[in-house]
This record gives structure tokens, sequence and C-alpha cells, in this order.
């Protein structure tokens, strides 16, 4: 039993790591209070995926230039998973963006980052 | 016949493009996005309904972007059930503009923000990818989150960012799901998927299960299923008059739209109902966003906030259908989404228009409107006997087939939940109905309203409005905000001063609720749409 978990941990180590990392990026997201920190919380969470997509695909073979002659299955790495990963990194670089552009201006209008103040803040009003 | 298919990318290609214009064109001109989000938009109702043409006569348009073969590259698919969400996702973007055009928020940005939602949410109805979709989702996610910033208060930066948290870690679980899916099959393509992963689940089922259990978790929280809702009533509350309609009617619908498609078209119902508990589940978080939703409505005192929990409930309506897996249930389900649409666009621009005009946003101050402004009160009566179900209109017939699909199933609980859900609609609508129609505005005062002249001149003024606004129903859809729109739009911008509501808005308005009645009559046609070619393929 113990046998066969560290055999799992010794082959699987990375996905285990990134879904601690997952669980790390979620558990900042519902637990801080301080904006910006939650909105690192969503960009740690969604490094997580990007890594986990880049695990998956990785093989004991080479990078995925092709040349013209054909390799056999296992040989190079898969390209596609690579390309999903730099078009999901620019879709999460434009969250952040709007999500900081709408911190800085919760913060123009109610001059505090954190969640709790931010509610007493808006109760009062 | 042959190159119709190129429209498919140019569906999403120009909006996107377009959407830059306004920003140029701003550096020069002050008000031009207007008149570039209205000429894309016509031209994107003429380009689908020409496309929803073809695929009903000839069947399938597909597209296969850059010439790649559909297992490693993107292919753009409208089918049956693709083609009406697009046809609705055009004729609804160019139908709020009459709204917009004097009501909604202005400036070049705002249509920026417009085109490029648009297009999203065109992207997310004729994609065939499912990785392609999950770009599509984010992009319309931060259109979306920007124009409900777009609002005046600081409480719209708030809700906008509750959202985007939220949408954001949605999307990413979706993402997770498909990277799943991927490991399990090798591709990304949808009717790949559909036809490999029957092995797939033979040889791993549970890579396919926890695949699945993402995507649902994530669609769960996009589609804002009790108890993933908490972002919908803030970010449709406090989103400009103008933007609610828009993102009530489409992002929500685009996403269930979505999640049905993956549901059908890539699992397939034989994996829905071989899977253990897996339709129990669905049908479950349906079922109790369908009571949860009504239960919020019916305490809310804001009525837009009011309107977004009864979306949660009426969303939870259609997951329950996609649960059930039987013809009927998905037949109802795709009526009920359309018709949602209508009735959920009309009910928020009613009530926009009321917010603008009369200053009234909460239920008690809707008190006396039917005396005072007999046809948008009347209108927003029309729309909510609707969104009950009330026979002749569109949100009896998806409940029906929804009904009976629970009945076909045998899962009487829901068929249960169904009628129950409708009696609580009943409930919160009646409660704005009884306002408007039956409480005295001021009880002291009321004599005197129902006397003044200036009333009168204002209902005869109405009643020449009905008489446009239907002209502009039955030209069909591209009348009612095309040229009809923008002449009385012309006509209006002299009485802006004493008015701020316009016959475009009106218009709008009367116009949805008609069509939201028509959509009744026409609940059969919708379901032969459907039926011949989609229905077998999927269930067969």
């Amino acid at each position: 039993m113990i046998d066969a978990a560290l055999d799992i941990l010794a082959s699987r180590y990375a996905y285990a790591l990134l879904f601690v990392l997952l669980g790390t990026g979620l558990y900042m997201v519902i637990a801080n209070e301080n904006l910006v920190k939650k909105l690192i919380g969503v960009n740690l969470f969604q490094s997580a995926i990007f890594l986990f997509f880049i695990a998956m695909a990785y093989v004991d073979g080479r990078a995925p230039i092709i040349e013209g002659k054909s390799h056999g299955v296992g040989e190079i790495a898969s390209p596609l998973p690579q390309v999903i990963v730099l078009t999901a990194i620019v879709v999460g670089i434009a969250l952040t963006a709007v999500g900081l552009a709408l911190i800085i201006r919760i913060y123009a209008e109610y001059g505090t980052l954190r969640e709790d103040t931010l509610r007493e803040v808006r109760a009062d009003e | 016949m042959s190159s119709v298919d190129l429209l498919l990318p140019l569906l999403v290609a120009v909006p996107m493009l377009l959407s830059t214009v306004p920003i140029a064109l701003g550096l020069r001109f002050d008000r031009t996005g207007w008149s570039v989000a209205a000429l894309t938009t016509t031209a994107l109702v003429a380009a689908t309904t020409t496309l929803a043409n073809v695929v009903y006569t000839d069947g399938v348009v597909t597209h296969k972007l850059g010439g790649w073969s559909p297992a490693y590259g993107i292919e753009l698919v409208l089918d049956e059930f693709s083609a009406l969400i697009a046809v609705l996702v055009a004729v609804t973007a160019a139908g709020v503009l009459a709204y917009t055009r004097v009501g909604g928020p202005r400036g070049n940005t705002f249509y920026s923000g417009y085109l490029l939602l648009t297009g999203g949410l065109l992207g997310i109805s004729v994609t065939g990818d499912v990785f392609n979709l999950f770009v599509f989702l984010e992009i319309v996610g931060l259109a979306t989150y920007a124009m409900i910033a777009s609002g005046d208060g600081p409480e719209s930066a708030v809700a906008a960012l509750k959202y985007l948290i939220l949408g954001t870690v949605g999307a990413s679980m979706y993402l997770i799901g498909v990277g799943l899916i991927f490991m399990a099959t090798g591709t990304l393509n949808m009717g790949v998927l559909a036809e490999v992963l029957p092995a797939a689940v033979e040889r791993d089922p549970t890579l396919v299960r926890a695949g699945f259990a993402f995507v649902f978790v994530g669609f769960s929280m996009k589609v804002a299923q009790w108890p993933l809702h908490t972002w919908q009533p803030d970010a449709y509350q406090h989103a400009p008059d103008g933007v609610t309609p828009v993102i009530a009617a489409l992002v929500s619908t685009a996403y269930a739209y979505a999640f049905g498609r993956l549901l059908y078209s890539v699992f397939g119902p034989e994996f829905l109902t071989s899977t253990p508990y897996l339709t129990e589940l669905v049908v479950t978080v349906g079922c109790v966003s369908v009571v949860a939703g009504s239960a919020l409505a019916v305490i809310q005192t804001d009525v837009k906030r009011m309107f977004a929990f009864s979306s949660v409930s009426q969303f939870g309506l259609i997951v329950a259908a996609y649960g059930l897996v039987t013809e009927s249930a998905f037949i109802g389900a795709t009526i009920h989404l359309v018709g949602h649409a209508v009735i959920k666009a009309g009910l928020f621009a009613a009530a926009g228009l009321i917010a603008i005009n009369y200053d009234a946003r909460t239920v008690d101050e809707y008190a006396g409107l039917a005396d005072e402004h007999p046809i948008v009160a009347g209108t927003m009566a029309l729309l909510l006997v609707s969104l009950i179900g009330i026979p002749p209109s569109a949100g009896f017939v998806g409940k029906w087939y929804i009904a009976l699909g629970a009945v076909e199933a045998q899962l009487w609980p829901v068929a249960v939940v169904i009628l129950f859900s409708t009696l609580l609609t009943l409930a919160y609508s009646a409660r704005l109905l009884e306002k408007m129609y039956f409480t005295p505005a001021t009880p002291l005062e009321a004599p005197h309203v129902s006397e003044s002249v200036a009333t009168d001149g204002g209902e005869n003024e109405d009643d020449a409005e009905t008489a446009a606004g239907a002209d502009a129903a039955n030209d069909g859809d591209a009348g009612a905000r095309g040229g009809t729109d923008t002449a009385a739009l012309e006509a209006i911008t002299a009485n802006r001063d004493r008015n701020t509501v316009s016959y475009g808005m009106l218009a709008l308005v009367v116009a949805t609720a008609l069509l939201a009645i028509s959509l009744g009559f026409a609940g059969g046609f919708l379901a032969d749409l459907l039926d011949p070619s989609f229905i077998t393929e999927v269930f067969n």
C-alpha cells in the first residue's frame, strides 16, 4: 500500500506538486482579505494549470520541432499543449490587467484594499 | 454554397477587429461608437440569418481555420443547435443598441467592449474546439467585466471584481477539465472527441469522469448555479442599465449553450447515463438552483436584483433539463434558453427604462406605475406573464417540454420542482404586478395624478408608440432596431431635454414583449428546427 503510494509519488510527483500549488492559489482567493493578494491567488491558480498542461505533454524525447521527417509516438513532446499554454498565458495577463484596473478604481473610491474594511465601508453607506 | 463557410470565421473576426475602430475614431470624433456598433451588428444579423438559412436547408456548415486537419487545428461548426444561438446573439446585440443610443453608457470605449463581447459570444456559438471555447469564454468574460465596471458608482467596480475573480476561477476549472480530457484522448476537437471518448472511458474511466467533474463545476460557476451564483446578483444590479439586458440575455445563455454542447456533442448521452450518479447530480444541482433562486428572488426589494435571482432559477431549470437526458427535455432546454434570453432582455430593458425616467428601482417604488405609464407597465406585465409561463408565451413552451422530459424519464420530483418553480415565479412576479396595478402611487395624491392633463398627453403619445413598436415587430427583428428606430430617434432628439426615454427604447421593450409572446406560438417551429437532424444524431 505504502509502496504503491510512494511509487505514484515518485513517478507522478509533478502532478502532486501542481495540485498543491493549485490548492494554495484557491485558498488565497478564498481566505486572503487583501484584494491584490486575491488576484495573485488567481494567478497562482492559473499558473498551476499551465504547468499541469506542460507536465502532461512532457516526454523523454526532444522539443517539438518538426523538420520534415516523421517521428514515432513518444519521441517528441506534443506541441499542442505548449500552444495552449501560450494562449492561456496571454488570456491570463489580460485578466490580471483588468483586475488590477478595477482594484485601482476601488482603492480610489474607498481608500482601502482590504475586503473586510471594504465591507464595513459599504455597509455604512 | 461553396464559399458560405467563409462567413463563419468572419462572424468572429469582424466584430473583434471592428471593436478597435471606435477607439481609433475616438481620437478625432466624439460619438462614432454607436454608429460603428449599429452597422456591425446589423451586418452580423444578416450574416447569421444567411448562415442559419443554409444550415436549416442544406445541413451543417463547417470551416477549418488555416486548412489544418480538425484533429490538430481549430474547426468552426454551425449546426442546428448553434445556429439558433448565433442568431439570438446577433439579434439581441443589435436590438439592445436601440436602448443604449440614448439610455445606455456612452463613449467610444463602451462600444468597443460591446463589439468585443458580441464577437466572443458568436465565437462561443460557432467554435468546434474545446480549448478555443475556453479562449472565447475568457474574451466574453473580459468584455463583461469591463462593461459592468463602466457603471457610475464605485459599487459597479466591486461587483465587476467579484465577477472577475469567480469567473476566472470558473473558467480555469473548465480548463483543468479540458486538460484531463486531452490527457485521456489526445484531441481537442469536439467532433473527434465524441468519437474517441467511449474508448477512452473504457481505458480509464476515472480520467474522463474527473474531467467531466471539473467542466461541470466550471460551468456551474459561469452559468450561476446555486451555491456558486453569488457574483451574479451584484453584477446584474450594479451594471449600467443599458448593459444588464445584453449581459443577462446573452452571457449566461451562451455559457449554458456551451455546457449543453459539451454534454451532448462531446460527452454524449451514453456517457451521461452510464456513469453512476452523474445525471442525478446534474439534475439535483439544477433543481436546487431553481428552488433557491426563486426563493431568494421573492425576498428581494431591488427589481434588477430580483430579476437576477430569477435568472439563477431559470438557468437551474435548463441545467436540470440537460441532466434528464431525454429528447423532449433537451428541446425544452433549448427553447427555454432562447425564450428566457428574450424575456430577460425585455425585462431588464424595461426596468432600466423605468429607472432612468421615473426613478423607480425598488419594488415599492413601482407602486401606481400602471396608472401613470400604462405602456411600460403593460409590456412589463406581459414579460412577467411570459416568465411565469402562462400558456401562449415563450416561458410556457420551454417549461412544457422540460416537464414532458421529466415525465418521460420518470423523474417525478423534477416535474414537481418545475410546477413549484412556476408558483414561486408567480410569487415574485405577482408582487411586482400587484404594485404596478393595484397599489396607488402615494395614497393621498393619487386622485390628482389621475386627473392631470399631462398624464393624458403622455398616454396618447404612448399609444402612438405602441403602434410604432408593433410595426417594428412585424417587420421582423431587423426592423425593430434598423432604419425605423434611427428615424424615430432622430425625431425624439429634440425632446430629449423633456424626456430621457426614446422611441427606440420603448420600441425595443414592446418588441421583445411581442416576441416573447409570439415565440410561444413558434415553440413547435423551434422544436422542428432541432428535431429531425440534430436530435437524432445526438440521441442515436
